[in-house]
Order: structure tokens, then C-alpha cells, then sequence
């Protein structure tokens, strides 16, 4: 054989192989999930659960570039496949609201009976969802919210200004009195009015107790965006006392921003309830003492509550025969005392 | 035989042709035919290939092979989802997505064309949306009318394509360079004056306007086919047009022809500020925000379909039509993709995919032109 078909058949070889052996590494399920989605299913099943008319819905989600996006999304799709009587069309993934028009429209143009919308920009997708109202189609708005009335029938959203408050509160406590106490911010993504209502909370929360916030910087809800952002808060303030960091999922990039720096004067708080944080606060050998929860389960509600409204049922549980118009879901403090309860519904980052 | 003598008389005119900016000019450069020699060979058949390849090297066979992938993906549209992809809502939505990008892509074809590249597009876009939609101008729409905020978009558009004009015709930045510190800068801008907040349209004579329609069609398509009927009028058939495609065919050259290579650079990255000013105006209209999250990637999105489109990203051809197919190409992949509850990451690949398809085939049919 010559010296030169060796080659090419070593490169060949070369190149099968590896490609061999990268095939043979794509795939991606831990074995726990998979234990997990039949747990799901074993829900008691109310008299609302009774299958009824077919309910055609269509769901969209920005990108989940983070894990509690991620969670939203497949939530929604483990809730509708529980229902026979529910078809659910998954249209998600972009951040351009442009883009998510579109799928909006294409909804209306599908005649679905309900949309289930969380929208990149609450403001931006007001117009498209009043526009579906007015075609007929039911609309649950989820976590932002639109700024008109008209845009959706039912809200599901979480307490965002509670979530501040409970963050800010716990602070109080844990700083037990201490007057000049540094405390700093890391937020999510500060155009949403979501991220404003938090911060409000938050400040509110420590005028309590007569403490400020010193530092605040934005991330974006990403690992990446959360390191960039706490890397330059650790340099911009040399002493902390405590750092609410409003997402877990973003908090992966910031603990590890905080581990690359060496410091450990503070503790962290952390927002949203990752099932990451809750095991930390668990082994309680981390700078996280606490989180807010901020549940991942409202697209999931949201298609639960699309369902019964386009079937026309009541919200069980509750006197009033029609469905609520804004459903605020709770956001308790998770701590060391408490974390037992919530680290079997917590989403992976 | 024929062909040859053919072929060096065609080279010959060429080399004649490059000093002189006059009509002559107009026969070597004129996008709507392959390079001279393949073009005009194309009646001896038998030598350099069938009818067919020579028809595919044609300009409308450029145009042909794209009308070819729109028809297919209509035909896979139509086979998964059946009237649902075939209706006119349906078209009517796929338009109306498409003509945003669609704005902003024809402007990138002139800036293209002529040589350079504009990274900025998506942030000029957010910052125009930004700068027409803060409360002083919602103040003026609303005590004098709402084309006041149409002109203020337009004016900060135009405003960010004469920086970036001037840093690369007169400064000498590299256009990948000096756009792209725009890009960072005019988002930067953006959020600053709009303090990261989403601004609402309270002016509703403006979002009535745009968001009305005429004839069915619905305002912000009109605009799309306007912005485009104008840039390929622009291109092909004035004067503009064709220092464009002298600039950007060989600057050094147009330059010794007479034409002011600088003030023409200029001139299209201020055209391509103005079509983000549109663009701007339509997603306003669209969204009823301004905000400095707007027109996120859409720079990867214009430069995607004037590539597939035609246009060489060396400059010196470049095709409107081409842009509008290579637009309306990925606009109904999208919308095939979102009927068929498909993954849009899987649409990504996809789209990845198209571009590497598109332009092997514009680079293996170009080699072919003798």
C-alpha cells in the first residue's frame, strides 16, 4: 500500500472514529427525569378533570435559555398531555417579538379555542393578543403581563413585588439591626416590568428596616449573564454584607463568579427556587442561605385554566361559578427549615 | 471557435470599459445578467454546456433556482399542514413578518453591494424605536400628528448610517470594524434613553394607521413592497445604482473613473440608517413599544438573506429581487416550521444549512461561467 492511500485511510479511519464517538455522546437524559415524568402523572384527579370538549390551545414561550424557562415549557406539555380532551400546539423559543407575533398569529389563523401566551415582552404582544380576544380565542396571559385589559381573560402570574419584599425581609432579619449593612442587587432583565416590580419590592422590604441597597447590577436570567454581572459587582464593592440574586438559574454563573473571587463575607439569597439552590441550602455548605420561590408551574396552570374556560367550567374549590381573572401565585421564603417541602416541585436549572 | 473570439472580444470591451463611467460601463456591470462572457456565449450551446445550465447562469436563472426553494418549501408547507399554510391569512402573516427584516435587508443589500457591511442594522433599529417613542416625541405626535414620530425614527436612522458612513469612507475603518462599535454603541444609546424600560405608544392615530390595511393588504406589507419596488429602481436603473456596483466591483477604479467613492459610501450606509428607520416605524407600529430590545440578531437575519439572495458579500453585483426571495424564504421556513410544531432550534440548523446550500450553488454555477 502506498504511503499516501495509508494516509487517507488513517484520516478516514481518524474521522469515522471520532465521529462514532461523538454520535455516541448526544444523548441526554438523566435517568432521574425519566423516573420523575411518571411521578407526575399519579395527581389526584378532581370532578374538573373529567374529560369534556376537545380544547385546541396553542402555547408560546420566549427561548429558554434558562432553566426555569426551560421548566415553564415542559411543564405545560407534561399538564396538556395529562387531559385526553387537549391538544396542545407548542410554538416557543424566540426572544424577538416579532417573531413571536407571528406565532401568535398563526394561532389565530389555526382557530384555536384558547392561547396560552408568556410573552418575551408583555407591552410588545398586548396588540396580537387583543386581537385574538376580539377573533374569540380565550387568552391566558402568563407571568408578564400585557398592559391592557382587553389582551388576555385570565392572569397567571408570580408575586413578583413579593418576592422583593420576602427577599428583603429575610435580609432584615438575618442583618439583625446591623445599621450600615452593605447590600447588594443582582436583577434579572431590567426591562421587564417584572424585574422593576421585584427591585421595588426589595427596596421597600429594607426601608423597613432602615438598610438600602448599595450595589445593583442587571443580568439577563442566564448562567452567563449572571457571571458577567456578579464578576463586576464583587470588584465594584470590596465589602458585602448579603446579595439577593433575583434568579437561580443566572445564579449558577453568579456562585460561580463568587467562588473565582475567594470571597465569602456575605451570604446569598437566591430567586425563583432551583432545584440547584434548594440541594445548597439543603447541605448548607454554600453561601446560599435562602431562596424565593417564583413558580415554574404557571404555564402549566395557565393551560389548566385554559381548558376549563373554553369548557365553560369553574374553578373548583371556589364558590364563584367563573373562572378568576388574575390567579397570583404565592412566593414563600425557602430555608434550611423548610426546604424539604418544596425540593420535589423545584425545576432543574 | 466562434465562442472564443467571442468570449476575448467580450474581455476586451471590458477592459475598455472600466475607465469610462458612461453607458458602456452599464453593459459590464448590469446585475441582471451573468458575467459578459457567460451571458453572452450562451447562443453557441454545445461547447460550454445545455440550454439549461446557461439559463441557471442568467440572472433570472439566479432568480429562478430561489423562486425553485420557495415553491418546494410551498409545496412541504402545503403537504404538512394542508389549507392551513394555503390560506390567505396564512400569506398574509408570513408577509407581514417578512416585511420587517425584509426593510432592513434591502437596505443591507446596498450597503453589500457597494463593497461593505453593516453590523448595526437590529441596533439602530431598537434605538430608533427608542428615540421615537420617548415621551417628548409621544408629546409632539400628539399635539401636532404622529408623523412626527415616522420622521424622528427615520432621522435617528439616517443619523447612525452617517456615522458609520463617514468612520468607514472618510476614517478608513475597516466597515466591519466601525459597525460594529455602532452595534454596541447605538444599543447602549437605546437603553440609556429609554432606561431599559419598554416604552408604550400612547398615540393612536399612529397605531391605527399602520396597523390598518388597504385593499386586504395590510399597511406594513404595502410598505415592504414599496421600500422594495424603490431600492430595486434605485439599483438598477439610475445613476446611484450603478456607481454602486462600480464602487463595489473595484473602489479603486470608480475612483479613477470619476466617481466620489467616499461621499457614495456614505451615502449608502446613510440609506441603510433610513430603511432601520422604517424598519423601526414598522415594529413600533407592530409591537405599539419602542424598546431597546427590539431588532435583537437581525443584522445574522439581513445579511442571511442578501447572501442567499445573490448578492456577493465582496461586492460589486447585488439584486434586490434576490434579497425579497431569500426574506421570503426563511419568513416560510419559519412559518412551515411553527404549522408543524416543530423545535425552532431544529429550524436554526436548518436555516444554517440553507445559507451553506445557497451559496455552494452560487459559487459552483459562477465557477461554471467560463
Amino acid at each position: 500500500m502506498s504511503v499516501r492511500s495509508a494516509r487517507v485511510l488513517l484520516t478516514a479511519g481518524l474521522a469515522g472514529l471520532s465521529s462514532m464517538a461523538l454520535i455516541a455522546c448526544t444523548s441526554n437524559t438523566p435517568e432521574a427525569e425519566k423516573t420523575n415524568d411518571n411521578a407526575t402523572q399519579a395527581v389526584a384527579a378532581g370532578g374538573n378533570d373529567e374529560p369534556g370538549k376537545k380544547v385546541k390551545i396553542g402555547f408560546s414561550a420566549p427561548a429558554a435559555d434558562h432553566g426555569w424557562m426551560g421548566a415553564i415549557t415542559k411543564a405545560t406539555q407534561a399538564e396538556a398531555k395529562k387531559y385526553s380532551d387537549v391538544e396542545l400546539i407548542v410554538a416557543e423559543g424566540t426572544n424577538d417579538v416579532n417573531l413571536q407575533i407571528s406565532q401568535v398569529e398563526t394561532f389565530i389563523n389555526d382557530k384555536v379555542d384558547a392561547i396560552v401566551l408568556l410573552p418575551f415582552d408583555g407591552a410588545a404582544l398586548t396588540p396580537v393578543a387583543t386581537k385574538a380576544m376580539e377573533a374569540g380565542i380565550t387568552v391566558v396571559n402568563v407571568d408578564r403581563e400585557f398592559d391592557s385589559t382587553f389582551a388576555a381573560r385570565t392572569t397567571v402570574l408570580g408575586d413578583n413585588k413579593g418576592m422583593g419584599v420576602s427577599a428583603g425581609t429575610y435580609i432584615c432579619k438575618e442583618m439583625k439591626g446591623k445599621k450600615d449593612a452593605v447590600i447588594a442587587e443582582i436583577a434579572g432583565i431590567d426591562s421587564l416590568p417584572l424585574t422593576q416590580a421585584r427591585s421595588a419590592g426589595f427596596k421597600e422590604a429594607l426601608a423597613d428596616c432602615g438598610l438600602k441597597v448599595s450595589n445593583r447590577v442587571a443580568a439577563e436570567f442566564t448562567v452567563e449573564s449572571g457571571e458577567k454581572a456578579a464578576a463586576n459587582l464583587l470588584q465594584a464593592a470590596p465589602k458585602i454584607d448579603a446579595i439577593w440574586n433575583h434568579d437561580d438559574d443566572q445564579g449558577v454563573g453568579v456562585m460561580a463568579a463568587i467562588k473565582n473571587s475567594g470571597r465569602k463575607e456575605f451570604f446569598v439569597v437566591g430567586g425563583a427556587g432551583s432545584a440547584n439552590v434548594m440541594r445548597d441550602i439543603k447541605a448548607g455548605n454554600s453561601l446560599l442561605k435562602a431562596t424565593v420561590i417564583y413558580p415554574s408551574t404557571q404555564g402549566a396552570d395557565g393551560v389548566k385554566l385554559a381548558r376549563l374556560l373554553v369548557q365553560k367550567k369553574a374553578l373548583g374549590d371556589l364558590v364563584e361559578v367563573e373562572v378568576p381573572r388574575t390567579v397570583q401565585l404565592y412566593a414563600p421564603v425557602v430555608t434550611k427549615d423548610n426546604v424539604d417541602q418544596y425540593l420535589p416541585t423545584a425545576f432543574e436549572s | 471557435m466562434s465562442e472564443e473570439v467571442a468570449r476575448s472580444q467580450a474581455t476586451q470591451d471590458q477592459s475598455q470599459d472600466v475607465p469610462t463611467p458612461s453607458g458602456q460601463a452599464m453593459i459590464e456591470v448590469d446585475p441582471t445578467e451573468t458575467t459578459p462572457r457567460g451571458g453572452r456565449s450562451g447562443g453557441d450551446g454545445g461547447g460550454t454546456g445545455n440550454a439549461v445550465t446557461n439559463l441557471l447562469k442568467s440572472g433570472a436563472g439566479r432568480n429562478l433556482g430561489l423562486v425553485i426553494a420557495l415553491v418546494l418549501l410551498c409545496i412541504v408547507g402545503v403537504a404538512t399542514a394542508g389549507d392551513r399554510f394555503a390560506s390567505t391569512a396564512n400569506v398574509l402573516t408570513i408577509l407581514r413578518l417578512a416585511a420587517v427584516i425584509g426593510v432592513v435587508s434591502i437596505g443591507m443589500t446596498f450597503v453589500i453591494t457597494g463593497g461593505g457591511i453593516d453590523l448595526s442594522v437590529g441596533a439602530m433599529v431598537a434605538l430608533a424605536s427608542v428615540w421615537a417613542t420617548t415621551l417628548a416625541t409621544q408629546q409632539l405626535a400628539t399635539d401636532y400628528h404622529w408623523i412626527l414620530m415616522v420622521s424622528t425614527a427615520l432621522l435617528v436612522g439616517a443619523a447612525c448610517g452617517l456615522v458609520n458612513g463617514l468612520l468607514v469612507a472618510y476614517g478608513k475603518i475597516v466597515p466591519f470594524i466601525a459597525t460594529l462599535a455602532m452595534l454596541a454603541a447605538a444599543r447602549g444609546l437605546a437603553e440609556i434613553l429609554s432606561d431599559r424600560k419598554t416604552q408604550i405608544i400612547t398615540v393612536n392615530s399612529f397605531v391605527d394607521f399602520f396597523g390598518g390595511s388597504l385593499v386586504g393588504i395590510p399597511v406594513l406589507v404595502w410598505m415592504f413592497v414599496l421600500v422594495a419596488a424603490a431600492g430595486w429602481v434605485l439599483l438598477n436603473r439610475t445613476t446611484f445604482g450603478r456607481r454602486t456596483f462600480a464602487v463595489g466591483g473595484n473602489a479603486e477604479a470608480a475612483r479613477l473613473a470619476g466617481i466620489k467613492v467616499q461621499r457614495h459610501t456614505v451615502a449608502l450606509y446613510v440609506l441603510t440608517g433610513l430603511c432601520c428607520g422604517i424598519a423601526a416605524v414598522m415594529l413600533m407600529a407592530r409591537t405599539t413599544t419602542g424598546s431597546s430590545t427590539h431588532g435583537g440578531l437581525y443584522e445574522l437575519d439581513a445579511i442571511a438573506a442578501v447572501v442567499i439572495g445573490g448578492t456577493l458579500l465582496s461586492g460589486g453585483r447585488g439584486t434586490i429581487v434576490g434579497t425579497v426571495f431569500g426574506v421570503l424564504i426563511f419568513t416560510t421556513l419559519n412559518n412551515v416550521f411553527t404549522l408543524n410544531n416543530l423545535s425552532i432550534s431544529a429550524q436554526s440548523v436548518a436555516k444554517g444549512l440553507i445559507i451553506v446550500i445557497a451559496v455552494l450553488l452560487q459559487q459552483r454555477l459562477a465557477a461554471r461561467a467560463p
